[in-house]
């Protein structure tokens, strides 16, 4: 007997439906943490889960705008974060004070965002399920 | 003496340490994600602003543009390209790493 997707995606717990908050706190390409998130939350819209992104710290450096990387010879991998509209991954928050203590405006910024105070951020993290950082 | 630095001043003290110990004759080449710290606004402007009455410092052309950073940064501050890097290698008698 051949196993549908459906029926392989039943025993394997599909169907549950949890909130994921991917929450990025480095820079990028000084480390491969920024790109390695960025393909986990691509991975992860595939099983239809409900999920966020967050932005602090250093993570903020990742959605600024205007990056070429042809001199690094690296991969640029910033429009991809423009492609998560495409992969229903609609929520990015960015931390207010993250921004301010690096003197960067979201308009900035390399795609539309939700910047939230730290309070609200912290809210946002104790409504998930599953909270995996980079 | 060249202090190169590649980290960023928010994620280790390497910045301000190489700044603390940086002295006249000398010159600081910021690489990597330490090109954050020659920009305006962060958190270690006044200490970058501080230091280039005293010598120069440089920061790495290819990374401040693969950050998108290349219009934010600190007057004063030389960006070099890699040509740049290996110039500043051979001119001074000593390099230090700050990790």
């Amino acid at each position: 007997m051949t196993e549908t997707r459906d029926q392989i995606a039943e025993q394997a717990g599909g169907g549950v439906h949890k909130k994921f908050m991917f929450v990025n706190r480095k820079a990028p390409y000084g480390t491969i943490y920024a790109l390695e998130g960025l393909e986990v939350v691509l991975i992860s819209a595939a099983f239809d889960q409900d999920v966020s992104l967050a932005f602090l710290d250093d993570g903020v450096y990742q959605l600024v705008k205007g990056q070429q990387t042809k001199a690094l010879e690296v991969k640029n991998f910033s429009p991809t974060y423009r492609a998560l509209e495409g992969y229903d991954v609609e929520k990015l928050y960015v931390e207010r004070e993250s921004l301010e203590a690096r003197g960067i405006r979201e308009d900035q910024l390399l795609v539309p965002v939700q910047v939230v105070g730290a309070e609200e951020m912290a809210q946002l993290m104790d409504q998930q399920d599953v909270i995996i950082g980079f | 003496m060249l202090h190169i630095v590649n980290k960023s001043p928010y994620e280790r003290n390497s910045v301000a340490s190489c700044l603390a110990h940086a002295r006249k004759g000398g010159a600081v080449l910021l690489i990597e994600d330490a090109v954050y710290a020659a920009t305006r606004g962060n958190v270690a402007d006044g200490a970058i602003r501080k230091a280039l009455q005293e010598l120069p410092v440089y920061a790495l052309g290819p990374d401040l543009e693969a950050r998108g950073m290349q219009a934010n940064v600190i007057e004063g501050v030389q960006v070099v390209d890699f040509g740049g890097f290996v110039d500043l290698v051979a001119e001074h008698r000593t390099s230090q790493s700050w990790l």
